[in-house]
């Protein structure tokens, strides 16, 4: 991978910063956005920009699957509710654990279910694809509805800390901190995949598989990657997420709103480049929280399906594409 | 080194379709050999079943391949072109929406293939100057000409020793076809390739053939042993050319 890279870079014209540049880049980003938060002074602030940057972890873990390689994920509720509920069974186990330990190992179990998923279902092209995911997402909601450790259908609490550690504060600043940070670790990876030689495989599935595989490449191997990597990402956009509601049930945990905004937000900032997926969160998960405050939050869902009609409609290639050069 | 392939007694089909029926045939060391017959007849399932797309249900592939013998039946698609067996799929099959140097790229995605991506680059460029002139440009853009000369380069990235063409005549304007065939004649020669091409246009197979076999619903029909048995053939004549 690191010769096709390397000679890649030597024939084109250097594209923008490097992988080392680009992290710093975006911490610093994240940083400003923390400071701004915090000199809002009011801990709405951060809740409502906690959503926004779930959002941006969620649009750019589908990307990764449903953008680069072309196949569709209904499922999102399944990885992201896994990733929330081993947070909810480590928080009964192991209450002192670390929060960003929860995150990580409730994105291994989201990335090892999505590594099974992919090796049963991803035989299956298409639409087919898409509705063995949709199946996914409902039988994980059974099978948590049905187990009472975790609450069943009466629902978790999960009381969080009151002081934020390390900060201070309140403990949502913590929250908002990690999922920023979470955030930062998605768009680097999704960066580093569009300019490798793995991205240019998914973009072979995705153009024509079947050329792809008569061309040599692993497609199989390549799906696979992609799955575990999609599911890891939405597995730990969803663990944070006791923490944030305190009270977790299945119909919350697996609600439409999650599934719908994932598949939204980068179709409509556009699923070529990981920009795509956080310009939608923006837009979108923005919108969103400002009607939630000015009108209703029932119209929520709502505006994410008026605007993706409108940009399958009108611009295909979501807001990105709308910008990029044309290539001859 | 030598590089050869053979096939023997292949039974192969899709569900309980049996589209091949007992195929053998050979490609020697250095020889092109023609799969003639129209559409239909199993040509396409014969090419995909030695590439590992299809899983025959009995019979055996080998290959030799610079003096060393594989079994090719149970290998996985991107292992055989790993071993040096290139393939170039019916209808040419690019990847429309990406550049040309992108398709270039894809066809040395394996580790082999890719010690030797800038050399194989500079190569296929060298071989093919319209492609260097078209490289920033996406595949699906080009002219059907140009696009089977990148399916054929695409081909060639991961340096393979036998090289499989499925009917690379297809939807190109007469002149057009003349001048692939005569590519890939070109194209054998500069590199010494073995060369099995599956193709309905007799007339220009048979110009760079060595040989030929001609399938009839499946089965070997006809086994030609130069050009000239193929060329003055009754069976040929009936079967194929309707005349």
């Amino acid at each position: 991978m690191a010769s096709l890279v390397a000679k890649d870079a030597e024939r084109e014209a250097p594209r923008g910063l490097g992988h080392v540049a680009f992290i710093l880049v975006m911490v610093a980003v994240a940083a400003v956005v923390f400071m701004i938060t915090r000199s809002i002074g009011n801990s709405y602030a951060f809740f409502a920009a906690y959503v926004v940057v779930q959002y941006m972890v969620l649009g750019t873990a589908w990307n990764i699957l449903g953008g680069y390689t072309g196949y569709v994920n209904f499922g999102v509720t399944a990885f992201f509710a896994i990733g929330a509920y081993s947070t909810v069974v480590l928080h009964k186990l192991t209450p002192w654990m670390p929060l960003p330990a929860m995150i990580l190992i409730g994105g291994v179990m989201a990335a090892l279910v999505g590594l099974g998923t992919g090796y049963l279902t991803l035989r299956l092209r298409g639409v087919f694809f898409s509705i063995a995911t949709l199946a996914l997402a409902v039988v994980v909601q059974t099978l948590i509805t049905n187990w009472d450790f975790v609450g069943g259908a009466r629902g978790a609490y999960v009381m969080r800390p009151r002081i934020a550690p390390l900060i201070g504060g309140d403990y949502i600043q913590y929250l908002f901190l990690v999922m920023l940070g979470l955030c930062v670790i998605a768009l680097a990876t999704a960066r580093a995949i569009e300019r490798s030689a793995l991205g240019y495989g998914f973009a072979a599935i995705r153009d024509d598989e079947a050329a792809a595989e008569a061309s040599g490449v692993p497609t199989l191997g390549l799906k696979l990657i992609a799955t575990a990597l999609s599911g890891g990402f939405m597995g730990m956009a969803g663990a944070p997420l006791p923490y944030y509601v305190t009270y977790l049930d299945p119909s919350s945990g697996f609600s439409l709103n999650y599934a719908v905004n994932a598949i939204a937000m980068p179709l409509i900032g556009g699923t070529s480049s990981w920009l795509g997926p956080i310009v939608g969160a923006i837009l979108v998960g923005g919108l969103q929280e400002y009607i939630r405050v000015t009108i209703s939050s029932a119209v929520n869902v709502l505006v994410a399906g008026v605007l993706m009609v409108a940009f399958v409609i009108l611009a295909p290639q979501g807001i990105v594409g709308l910008f990029q050069r044309k290539k001859r | 080194m030598a590089s050869s392939l053979s096939v023997s007694n292949i039974v192969a089909g899709y569900g309980a379709v049996r589209v091949l029926d007992d195929v053998s045939l050979s490609v020697g060391a250095g020889e092109t050999v023609a799969l003639l017959g129209t559409n239909g007849n199993g040509k396409s399932t014969l090419m995909k079943s030695i590439m590992g797309m299809v899983r025959p249900t009995s019979g055996s592939i080998t290959a030799i391949i610079d003096g060393t013998r594989y079994e090719l039946v149970g290998r996985s698609t991107e292992e055989i072109v790993d071993l040096g067996i290139g393939f170039v799929p019916e209808g040419r099959r690019l990847f429309p929406k990406l550049t040309v140097t992108e398709n270039l790229l894809l066809g040395a995605f394996r580790p082999t293939a890719r010690s030797a991506i800038a050399k194989n680059l500079d190569f296929c460029f060298e071989t093919f100057p319209r492609l260097q002139e078209r490289a920033k440009q996406l595949a699906g853009s080009m002219s059907g000409g140009e696009q089977q000369m990148l399916a054929l380069a695409r081909a060639l990235m991961s340096a393979p020793r036998i090289l499989l063409i499925d009917e690379p005549s297809v939807g190109l304007a007469p002149l057009l076809v003349q001048r692939t065939i005569d590519k890939i004649k070109e194209l054998k020669d500069g590199f010494n390739l073995t060369v099995l091409m599956a193709e309905q246009n007799f007339t220009q197979a048979v110009r760079i053939a060595d040989r030929g076999y001609v399938i009839v619903h499946g089965k070997i029909a006809f086994t030609g042993d130069s050009a000239e048995a193929l060329n003055n053939n009754d069976l040929i004549r009936e079967f194929y050319l309707g005349a």
